[in-house]
């Protein structure tokens, strides 16, 4: 047993772990049904193209297949999307159709053409190359600004590509504090474009039982549930009690695996026409060019400030890249998890922020890990470093000067949110201690002397997590609630069973929920299983993202917690002949206060399923409980990141010497499970700031569509990381948890970009796009020394 | 259909293969051992790696038919029984591992560096490890992992 036993707070080694480290895991693609065949889908080649013809009759009779499926064959309801979002004018967004097998048009490389379905996967593969799609290119809309220019529509019928014009706060106020400010900074933010990539590729199994005429779905998600109402109800018309999802061992997600794709649709509707189960699982380049992407904005920002640099006011212009189809939750990524957050950790008093989203012909852009928050922090820090420069303070000082004080709180900021805790002083000096900010100019100087520049990055930041609740997402749009479901069955020999709707994917919530059972009933490690992922198990749930699992998911299971040791109570009451309010549980042990009269929870346990002298007009048997946890707010998970780089001027290449963050996500549970999420997220934050790019050309071809193109972080791009944790409890749920999944992402992105503008400074580098390669760094240069660069 | 004979985790095993088939498909689709993963279709991201004779592969660059006669080790092979190997322990006490999905080949790679370099220095096994891609963990507590299994393998 680690030190400070299994329950909260303890760094318990992970439950998952073992199955994992010897090959016994159980991921979609090791699932093999009997009589199984193989799905290949056929994708587009072309940016935009009208389909003028399918000939499947070649593919048809090639050996092996069972059956191709083209759109025309395939008469299902379209992908819906399940966050609606209005325009300025009151208009709701367009949506257009987004069928599972394309119908008429395609409209992003890796359109889904044709499904050919054959006995082993080699031979669908092979017979899709038999399939001829007569196309007729049409020319492509790429880049946004274009997009909004007219011309080439991706979806005709909408007669625009702008899917709507969203607005917050007053424009009018913002322009007339403009006026008065005795100084503007403005900057040009462009986000780019991410690539998930999920180690994972996505998977489907889709099976159907004609005894029972049961669907069952075994799929890559973080999120089964919500896969099984989306599909079922709005696509394949499959009443729930009919269709079972399965998410078994998911291989990451990071967002990617949030949606519902077409081919989780496509295998289901196709399995009984085929009358045996079909696989499906995506080669990497095609997860390149079918899972949602990230990002993807383009904006104008600016900042107005007071002689003493206290911000003013704050304008934002955002063009949000939505691809050529809406995913699921698209609409609410660069609205309402983004444009809300534009406050940060200051006390800004007047943001006004304007949001186009528009279709061009790309694959898809959803949320992808911080989802809004990673856009807005990264617009907000990298403007604040601006001002600081032109303000002539120092990094620090001006986000000193304008922090939310933390006797401030609850604070409601101008742009919807209100924080519940916080305490953004503490981290930033924290963070400054655990960096040795204090030897910086040491380090600098030993750069120096070996020709390379050294600069230093902050990022100071806060975040919303555990989305929620219903009542406010519902009045944003939100097509659900956005609360968690957890039922805590308790076995006769007192044994613990939890089935949660969170979906665990790399998080280890069999680990940290277990550990929340175990500190509240008492009970070791051994005894407690969490299950996850099985709509046939779990009643419902709305899946793991927004690092929700644990501020809503944890907190349904203490709610049900709670349910199991009040009814226990009774129980063991009737048993001790003890009045109720008398009985004291602790430790797992039940007592009649100011007695030794106990009973283990065990004992208890044993006793729900063996009543034999229950009074059954006052206590039911059983001891099995169920909870929804509906949130009362978001969680405001912040903290400070500071990067340190070394760039060689010759060539370019920046190398991250020192990466500290502080964050605040409230109460840890596991510190070990948290540190780890933090790492990730600093890897995939640093992977955006300095390696990874999403490119299409102007036809719309993805340049960057496999591991030899897109630049994924290896192990030689990271020093070790400092990480550490400054806690103010959340104020709204029982356990003061915040969230940690995105936080390193979020944060860490402008703290590595303002680094390395500061170790150009003096070579008169005031900017830096993301990724910062040595290519652009190295342009960048020469793009102001000339003189040099002609030398 | 050629037919392919070797030992995996010593075990002899034969079957009838394609021309085409990779010795990931051979394990993972003939034999039904789905510890070796497929993360990639260019040979980058390393969750196929397996051990040939003794050296760390990635077996999706390998066809089945090459492996003729070898003597593979999988992920499944690695530990004894019920006790973990000592790379597979030190993963776990130092949380290498998130959703586990590049972990067999990053624990077979792994291995086969604390062979070959048992007292590789941090960089240095970060230079082995390019041909691993972990997206959960950072590679933080990976490092860390095989600097324990560098004192106890």
């Amino acid at each position: 047993m680690p030190e400070g036993g299994t329950g909260i707070g303890a760094a318990v080694k992970r439950v998952e772990d073992k199955r994992f480290l010897t090959g016994r895991g159980n991921y979609t693609d090791d699932i093999n049904r009997p009589n199984q065949s193989h799905a290949y889908i056929l994708r587009s080649p072309h940016a935009h193209a009208a389909i003028n013809g399918i000939d499947t009759g070649a593919a048809k009779s090639a050996p092996g297949v069972l059956a191709v499926f083209t759109g025309e064959d395939m008469e299902t309801g379209g992908l819906p999307c399940g966050w609606q979002v209005h325009s300025k004018d009151g208009s709701p967004m367009h949506e257009p159709p987004h069928p599972p097998l394309a119908k008429g048009k395609v409209r992003h490389v890796g359109d889904q053409v044709a499904v050919v379905i054959a006995d082993t996967y080699a031979q669908a593969k092979d017979a899709a190359e038999l399939i001829a799609v007569d196309y007729g290119p049409l020319p492509a809309v790429v880049g946004m600004n274009d997009a909004l220019k007219g011309g080439s529509l991706v979806h005709d019928e909408i007669g625009t590509n702008l899917c709507y014009d969203w607005e917050i706060g007053d424009e009018a106020q913002i322009d007339e504090a403009f006026a008065k400010a005795h100084h503007v900074t403005e900057i040009d933010i462009v986000n780019n474009r991410l690539i998930p990539n999920a180690m994972e590729p996505r998977a489907a199994v889709g099976e159907y039982d004609r005894a029972t005429d049961e669907y069952t779905l075994f799929t890559t998600s973080q999120n089964p549930h919500v896969i099984r109402l989306l599909m079922g109800a709005f696509v394949l018309s499959i009443p729930e009690h009919k269709l079972r999802v399965v998410a078994p061992d998911v291989g990451g997600g990071f967002g990617s695996k949030i949606y519902h794709y077409a081919e989780e649709a496509i295998v289901t509707w196709a399995a009984p026409r085929v009358g045996r189960p079909i696989k499906w699982t995506a080669e990497r380049s095609e997860s390149f060019i079918s899972d949602a992407h990230g990002r993807d904005h383009i904006s104008k920002a600016k900042m107005a400030m007071d002689s003493e640099g206290k911000f003013l006011a704050l304008k934002v212009e955002t063009k949000a890249n939505m691809g050529a189809y809406l995913s699921t939750f698209a609409p609410c990524v660069p609205t309402y998890l983004y444009a809300t957050l534009l406050a940060g950790v200051y006390t800004t008093p007047l943001i006004y922020c304007n949001v186009k989203a528009i279709f061009t012909n790309t694959v898809p852009v959803d949320a992808y890990r911080g989802a809004g928050r990673p856009e807005a922090t990264y617009l907000l820090e990298r403007l604040v470093a601006k001002c600081a420069h032109e303000m002539k303070m120092s990094q620090t000082d001006i986000r000193r000067a304008n922090f939310i004080p933390a006797d401030a709180f609850p604070y409601q900021t101008p742009v919807a949110l209100q924080y519940d805790s916080g305490n953004y002083t503490a981290t930033l000096n924290k963070a400054e201690l655990a960096h040795d900010v204090a030897g910086f100019a040491a380090r600098k100087a030993a750069s120096m002397a070996k020709g390379k520049s050294r600069g230093i990055g902050y990022s100071t930041y806060v975040e919303a997590c555990g989305i929620a609740p219903s009542a406010v997402v519902g009045s944003l749009g939100a097509r659900a609630g956005l609360y968690e479901s957890a039922e805590v069955r308790v076995h006769p020999t007192g044994s613990v069973t939890v089935f949660t709707g969170s979906h665990s994917h790399g998080q280890g919530h069999e680990t940290t929920f277990a550990q929340l059972v175990s500190e509240r009933l008492g009970l070791p490690m051994a005894n407690i299983e969490i299950s996850h992922g099985d709509t046939n198990k779990v009643q419902f749930g709305m899946g793991t993202y927004g690092s929700r699992s644990l501020a809503v998911g944890g907190e349904a299971i203490v709610k049900a917690m709670d349910k199991v040791v009040t009814k226990a109570k009774k129980i063991a009451a009737h048993i001790l002949e003890a009045s109720e309010s008398d009985i004291e549980f602790k430790d797992g042990v039940f007592t009649v206060a100011g007695t030794d009269r106990s009973m283990a929870f065990g004992e208890v346990a044993l006793a729900a399923y063996v009543p034999h002298n229950f009074p059954h007009d006052e206590l039911e048997p059983g001891l099995d409980e169920k909870a929804f946890y509906d949130p009362l707010n978001f969680t405001f998970p912040g903290g400070c990141h500071i990067c340190e780089v070394e760039v060689d001027p010759d060539t370019g290449v920046v190398s991250v010497e020192r990466m500290t963050a502080v964050d605040d996500v409230g109460r840890v549970i596991n510190p070990m499970i948290v540190e780890g999420q933090i790492h990730g997220g600093l890897a995939q934050g640093i992977g955006q700031a300095l390696l990874e790019g999403c490119v299409y050309d102007a036809d719309g071809q993805l340049v960057t569509g496999s591991y030899m193109d897109y630049c994924m972080p290896r192990a030689d791009n990271f020093p070790n990381f400092s990480a550490g944790t400054e806690v103010t409890l959340c104020a709204h749920n029982s356990l003061g948890v915040k969230g940690c999944g995105e936080v390193g992402a979020i944060g860490s992105p402008p703290a590595v970009i303002n680094a390395v503008v500061d170790a150009l400074w003096d070579l008169g580098v005031h900017d830096m796009p993301m990724p910062a390669t040595p290519q652009a760094v190295w342009k960048a240069i020469q793009a102001v020394a000339p003189a040099a660069a002609a030398e | 259909m050629p037919t392919v004979s070797m030992t995996v985790n010593g075990k002899q095993v034969s079957g009838e293969v394609e021309g085409r088939t990779l010795l990931v498909q051979f394990l993972r689709e003939n034999l039904h051992m789905t510890g070796t993963h497929v993360g990639c279709d260019t040979s980058q991201c390393g969750a196929c790696v397996v051990h040939v004779n003794g050296d760390s592969m990635k077996s999706c660059t390998l066809l089945a038919v090459q492996a003729d006669g070898t003597d593979v080790t999988t992920i499944e092979g690695l530990a004894d029984g019920d006790t973990l190997h000592p790379m597979q322990e030190a993963f776990r006490d130092n949380h290498g591992l998130q959703c586990g999905f590049c972990t067999p080949g990053m624990v077979m790679s792994a291995v086969d560096l604390v062979k070959k370099n048992p007292k590789a220095s941090e960089h240095e096994i970060r230079e082995w490890l390019e041909g691993n891609i972990c997206r959960c963990t950072g590679y933080h507590n990976i490092v860390k992992s095989i600097q324990q299994a560098q004192q106890t393998m």
